[in-house]
Formats: structure tokens, C-alpha cells, sequence
């Protein structure tokens, strides 16, 4: 039994729900992304924050699966401040949707100065409604830098570290978000970030406390069952199941419980 | 939480996979080269590609002897600089920021 707590299921086909409920997957959070393309406006995203909090959660549920979302305008898209306005100034309408748990995934890409101005709306959002948050951080070069002017965001506003998950951390940022009291997550996606057997190390290294893995799958190269191989990855290597049984299934859950609208349904 | 292998099953578990690995990487340096050859241009040691410098770079870091090189070598890939910059020039990365001013 797992849970994914990162995927985005509006680019998988319905044959990768299937395949995910047999591999024990019962529940998932799907952050809103970039799709690949820049949306022309923000009723584009309207449609899709209706994608999220209706259609998926319906499809998830026809193999057991409990879909969970979490709503932004993408750091990708955020360069264009009038548009990322627009977007954010429709989300409190999904708040009260049942499947929403919060703000997500907010970051930075390129750590642009108006990126950073569009992170910090977001951050004001969550913090009006109380929300927890998921943030993505930037891609390889960017990702050290990145992750630190988003954790300095954080902290400006007061947000509880332990509500909010720092998402695809590597070697070299694991240990100061960890550090800084936040939850941290692997994403376990080819060639740009960590493979299940460094996450594993990681494990090893940093111990499992407020860590999760993740799969991240969405348009890309990239697999919707690599949880489940990373907990293949740790079973072959020795380590006992209540600690796979913690890092795929008790520390996604503890963490999205805090929402009070997260539930595997069992 | 530690590793429940020894270094012999790590060896034994991991090592054909990361064999194929180093050949690959030879094999990536090799085609560079070929293609740097045939275009007139510096080969991997000479070459102005910032990815080309970096893994040169990353790849003596993998033998200095030292721990924690996946760490290092994520650092030694990374942008230090801390301000925000004015203007997202691109929305990708490369892989590996430029290795001067370090």
C-alpha cells in the first residue's frame, strides 16, 4: 500500500490509474503545473482547476483511489504578473471544494525577481485561508539558489514550517530544508532528479522523519509506479517494511492530515 | 537509519549497473570528442561548453577521495548567487551553471 502525494494525473492515461491501484496505490495529491505550454488566459486555468477538483478526483475513484488536489498558477507561468493575478484572484472560489488541500505547487523556476513577487501573493493566500502549502522547487542548476530565496519567502510570512512540503530536494538541499523544520519530498523522476536508489541513500543518510518520495509523473519522460519501485529499491536492499511502510504510505499521511480533507478512504 | 549492506553486497547489488554507466559516460566524452574533431573545435579538456567544463570537473571530484561526492557534485553544479535575477530568460535549465567565480 502507497500513497503518491506528487503526480499529475491530467497527463497520465487511465490505463497508469489502473496499473498505480494495482501496485497498491490508494490515495494521491495532484499540485496544479505548467501544461507543457503557456495558457493564453486565466479562464485556461479556471477549466483546469475544474479538471482538478471534478474530473480527476471521479476517474481516480474508479480503481479505489483517492485524489486530492492543491491550486496555483505555476512559477513557470509567473513572469506574466497581470495573468498570475487573474489566476490567483480565482482560486478562493475552489477553496471549498473537498478534494482542494491547499496551495500548490508555488516555487520558483528561474528566480526571477517577478516569480518571486508571484510566490509571495501565493504565500499571502495560504496564509489568509490558513492552507498548507506544497512548493516546487527549481530545476538543476537553479535548485540550490531557488530553494532558499523560497524557504527566506516562507519564513517572511509567519507560515508554520511543519504545514508546508519542499518538493523535489536532492543531496545538496535535503539537509538545510530538513534543518529549517520543513517536510521535505524526493521526486523520483528520470535524469533531472533522483532515482530510487538515491533516494534510498538519502534515506540512509538523513533518516525518515518528515521525508516522503514521489513520482512527479506527469507529460514528460517520467513513470507513475516509481514509488512503488523505490519501495522495491529499499525491501532489496535489507531494510524492514515498517520503514517502507513509513516513507510511502505514514509520512504522506501524516503530513496531508494536517489539511483535515486528506483520506485514503479506508 | 543505516545501510543495511555491507560493502561487498553494495559490490555485488550495484556494480555491473554503474559499469554500464562509466562505459556510457566514456562513450558520451568519445562522441564529443569526434564531434569536435570533425567541426574544428576544442575537444572535452579545451571546451567553452559550460556543461562540457562542468562534468569534466564533476568527474575529478568523483576520485579526489573525499565523501558525499553526489552532494558536492550537485553544489559544484549549482548557481551561488543569492539575489533574484531581473527576468526568467528561458523557462529550462542546462544542467550546470557556469563554473567561474567559484
Amino acid at each position: 500500500m502507497y500513497i503518491d502525494p506528487h503526480i499529475h494525473m491530467v497527463s497520465r492515461t487511465t490505463d497508469d490509474y489502473r496499473a498505480m491501484a494495482l501496485a497498491g496505490c490508494v490515495a494521491i495529491t495532484e499540485p496544479a503545473f505548467w501544461a507543457g505550454y503557456d495558457r493564453s488566459s486565466a479562464q485556461g486555468f479556471v477549466d483546469y482547476f475544474r479538471l482538478l477538483t471534478d474530473t480527476e478526483p471521479r476517474r481516480a475513484a474508479q480503481f479505489g483511489i483517492r485524489h486530492h488536489t492543491w491550486l496555483c498558477i505555476n512559477p513557470k507561468e509567473s513572469e506574466d504578473i497581470g495573468l498570475a493575478r487573474e489566476v490567483l484572484a480565482e482560486i478562493p472560489s475552489f477553496l471549498d471544494r473537498p478534494n482542494v488541500l491547499g496551495i500548490g505547487e508555488i516555487g520558483l523556476n528561474k528566480n526571477s525577481r517577478n516569480e518571486l513577487t508571484v510566490l509571495h501573493e501565493h504565500i499571502a493566500l495560504a496564509a489568509k485561508h490558513q492552507l498548507m502549502i506544497l512548493v516546487h522547487t527549481p530545476h538543476l542548476e537553479d535548485k540550490l539558489k531557488g530553494t532558499r530565496l523560497i524557504m527566506d519567502a516562507i519564513r517572511e510570512h509567519g507560515i508554520d514550517p511543519g504545514r508546508v512540503l519542499i518538493d523535489h530536494v536532492e543531496e545538496h538541499t535535503v539537509g538545510e530544508v530538513l534543518r529549517r523544520g520543513f517536510w521535505a519530498g524526493m521526486t523520483l523522476y528520470p535524469d533531472t532528479k533522483c532515482t530510487p536508489q538515491r533516494a534510498v541513500d538519502i534515506f540512509e543518510m538523513h533518516g525518515t522523519e518528515r521525508l516522503w518520495i514521489n513520482s512527479a509523473a506527469d507529460w514528460g519522460v517520467s513513470d507513475p509506479l516509481a514509488v512503488p519501485k523505490c519501495q522495491q529499491e529499499m525491501r532489496g536492499r535489507g531494510h524492514l517494511e515498517a520503514a517502507v511502510r513509513k516513507v510511502s504510505f505514514e509520512n504522506p499521511f501524516r503530513f496531508l492530515s494536517q489539511s483535515g480533507r486528506f483520506s485514503t478512504g479506508r | 537509519m543505516s545501510i543495511p549492506l555491507k560493502a561487498r553486497e553494495v559490490a555485488d547489488r550495484y556494480f555491473l549497473e554503474h559499469r554500464a554507466k562509466v562505459l556510457d559516460l566514456a562513450a558520451f566524452l568519445d562522441r564529443y570528442d569526434r564531434a569536435a574533431q570533425a567541426g574544428g573545435e576544442p575537444t572535452t579538456d579545451r571546451s567553452e561548453d559550460v556543461r562540457m567544463r562542468a562534468m569534466v570537473a564533476a568527474i575529478r571530484q568523483l576520485v579526489d577521495g573525499q565523501p558525499d561526492r553526489a552532494r558536492r557534485v550537485l553544489e559544484l553544479w549549482s548557481d551561488h548567487s543569492t539575489e533574484p535575477i531581473d527576468r526568467a530568460p528561458m523557462k529550462g535549465a542546462i544542467g550546470a551553471a557556469p563554473l567561474q567565480d567559484r
